[in-house]
């Protein structure tokens, strides 16, 4: 009662107060229901895979409620990790993956340093040179990559195609400029006076790199690593395109091109192997999220 | 322990002269206090002394040592930056320890000599601390422990007080001061704050557009200054600048403001400025030589009525504005002499501490 009479009394002043916590109050329900609209909409396939692998060939044609497991079986899982394909595309993609994010990083960290800190004739034309290349979409890359390939090969005789390891030289063109770029941000967020404090304590360049720019932008190599690593374990075009044998394919094109029978889809077998293969990445986000979102930068300045 | 010499330094940064020929002779264990307004080549001084600059001509020595290309590690020298520049991912002892470590130092030399330098710090109980759990003042004095343990042969601070509020930086001034009266290290220290120049140095280099404008004692600067900048500078409020002329006064010398009676100029002062007589100068005179007027006045002492326009009470004393000649020239009162807006008031002008500019070449005659 009270409230409606002043709500009628003072309309204006009613209104205005406390209209900041209501804003607030507001804003939260909206985030929270987007929120939850989004989490659904996107963990709806990894649960239905997940739910499908549980099922035989028999029970996934049948047509019963689909989101319901009537007589769960690890058949699927069973068969698929007896398998050795299965384990050879895994092991493929995990060489792959754990090499590239290695010598990305490498060259990253290095580029990016030289690139942020070392003032050199070129060096601003360099870094916009590298995210360049970073535009340039892999799809207009393949065909040439073949005719370097078999340039390679008339020249030295190595071959280069249906080979899992030709992937390691392959994938760094993605991930490198990228992971380079990245890391050009962070080194260049770090305060001038950090390294030239380095410099008169009587660090070298490589010091000043080991011990002060990469502990300082660790945040920036873990986001470059998981991004890096994301890139060549869902790398699907070049491997579709230069590996054809069964034992040098990767997991993404192995699972599509052994568990697709001509036109029979063994999808219980499919969704099992997308679900373990979606495994690793989400492990390390995991394992490495706490330290991406951790800023250890502050207090190194005023601040 | 050393001295630091330059000379004839000269800084181009893609045509733009920041320092232009610079000649100074810094004495072993001495203060040396570079102040000037910002742009004014103190910091690119600095950076040239650090090796983090390139001289573009002129040679440093340092301890007698020429070091126009030995680089920063070499120069044996530890610097303070204005925004700290401590290793976040560092301990305290980490930080203050990284240079030692670096020239392999022993492990027992390296915790006595941090110990020691923490303890002239009081910052003994933060040594295992990271610097983003440190207050302003906590990590300056961090940076400066830095700077200590390496026993350098200079030290050179780059603004290090800017970024501290007004009371704390009171209070780290008089740190910075105890500690060199410990350690009796050479230091070249920039500073933008004239005050800070002031207190802290042996000697004060003031420095504008890239030269030297003068160096000298606090006390020189402030009672002899060279140039109509120096006069300024130094000194706050800064000094009355008044266009005036000197004209003969019986057997002595006047000057003329207009607005004003006839100042006469003390008779031992006469004869250096006779030759300026019938030119048109500026008379510089602190707000602190404009006091309130009480009994019989001194010699070289002139009286003014001075209309009060604004005035501005400090607690130990009041400043008051008055125009003259259209330019509002400030006066130092005593709180209870009594200064109101508006009313008029008498003033004792000592013009024993006048001092006259020639506005052609802004030098002091």
């Amino acid at each position: 009662m009270a409230d409606t009479a002043l709500a009628t009394g003072a309309p204006t002043r009613a209104l205005k107060y406390g209209s900041i916590a209501k804003d607030r109050r507001w804003a939260l329900r909206l985030s929270y229901f987007f929120l939850t609209l989004f989490a659904i909409f996107f963990l709806m396939p990894p649960i239905y895979m997940f739910i499908t692998s549980l099922k035989t060939s028999a029970e996934i044609s049948a047509e019963t409620n689909p989101w319901w497991v009537f007589n769960p079986t690890l058949a699927n899982y069973i068969e698929l990790l007896t398998q050795d394909t299965y384990l050879i595309f895994f092991r493929n993609s995990a060489m792959v993956s754990v090499i590239v994010v290695t010598i990305s990083m490498l060259i990253s960290v290095f580029a990016a340093f030289a690139l942020a800190r070392m003032r050199f004739w070129g060096s601003t034309l360099l870094a916009t040179g590298v995210f360049l290349t970073y535009l340039i979409p892999e799809t207009l890359l393949f065909i040439p990559l073949f005719k370097m390939m078999a340039m390679v090969r008339d020249a030295t005789g190595i071959e280069l195609m249906n080979n899992w390891w030709t992937m390691i030289i392959l994938y760094p063109t993605l991930t490198v400029p990228f992971c380079t770029w990245i890391m050009i941000g962070y080194f260049a967020s770090i305060p001038k006076e950090l390294d030239e404090a380095a410099l008169i304590d009587g660090a070298t360049w490589i010091q000043t790199l080991t011990k002060i720019f990469i502990p300082v932008a660790l945040p920036g190599i873990i986001a470059a690593t998981i991004f890096a690593f994301t890139v060549s374990w869902a790398q699907f075009l070049y491997p579709l395109a230069f590996t054809t044998s069964t034992d040098q394919l990767v997991l993404p094109v192995g699972i599509i091109t052994t568990l697709i029978k001509g036109d029979v889809f063994n999808w219980g077998q499919i969704m099992t192997g997308a679900l373990l293969g979606a495994a690793p990445p989400l492990i390390i986000y995991a394992f490495l999220m706490d330290y991406y979102i951790a800023g250890l930068t502050a207090g190194a300045t005023k601040g | 322990m050393a001295q630091v010499t330059l000379q004839k330094i000269v800084k181009t940064f893609d045509r733009t002269e920041a320092v232009r020929g610079i000649d100074l002779d810094i004495a072993d264990r001495e203060f040396v206090v570079l102040v000037g307004p910002s742009g004014c080549g103190k910091t690119t001084t600095l950076r040239m002394i650090a090796g983090l600059e390139e001289i573009t001509a002129g040679e440093i020595r340092i301890g007698g040592r020429l070091v126009n290309d030995v680089p920063p590690k070499d120069r044996d020298i530890a610097m303070v930056f204005q925004n700290y520049a401590l290793y976040p991912h560092m301990s305290v002892f980490d930080n203050m320890s990284f240079g030692l470590k670096l020239r392999k130092v022993a492990k027992e030399e390296i915790k006595e000599r941090v110990e020691a330098a923490a303890g002239i710090l009081s910052i003994m109980e933060l040594l295992d601390r990271r610097p983003r759990q440190l207050s302003g003042g906590q990590r300056q004095r961090v940076a400066m422990g830095r700077a200590i343990v390496r026993h350098p042969q200079v030290f050179l601070f780059d603004e290090p007080l800017s970024n501290l509020d007004a009371k704390l930086r009171v209070q780290m001034r008089t740190e910075i001061k105890k500690v060199h009266q410990r350690v009796q290290t050479t230091t070249v220290y920039v500073t933008h704050d004239q005050i800070e120049a002031m207190t802290l140095a042996d000697r004060v280099v003031v420095m504008n557009g890239g030269r030297i404008e003068q160096v000298g004692t606090p006390n020189e600067l402030y009672n002899h200054p060279n140039t109509r900048f120096v006069a300024g500078f130094i000194g706050s409020p800064a000094m009355n600048f008044i266009p005036c002329r000197v004209d003969a006064h019986g057997s002595g010398l006047k000057v003329k403001v207009a607005d004003l009676p006839d100042l006469p100029v003390p008779a031992e002062r006469a004869e250096r400025y006779r030759p300026q007589v019938g030119r048109e100068l500026l008379l510089g005179l602190r707000p602190e030589h404009i006091k309130e007027s009480r009994g019989p006045l001194g010699p070289g002492i002139s009286e003014i009525q001075a209309r009060i326009e604004v005035v501005e009470p400090m607690g130990m004393e009041t400043m008051v504005y008055f125009p003259v000649g259209g330019i509002d020239v400030c006066g130092r009162v005593a709180p209870e002499a009594g200064g109101r807006a508006g009313s008029a008031m008498p003033l004792a002008v000592d013009m024993n501490q006048m001092h006259l500019i020639d506005p052609a070449t802004d030098r002091v005659v």
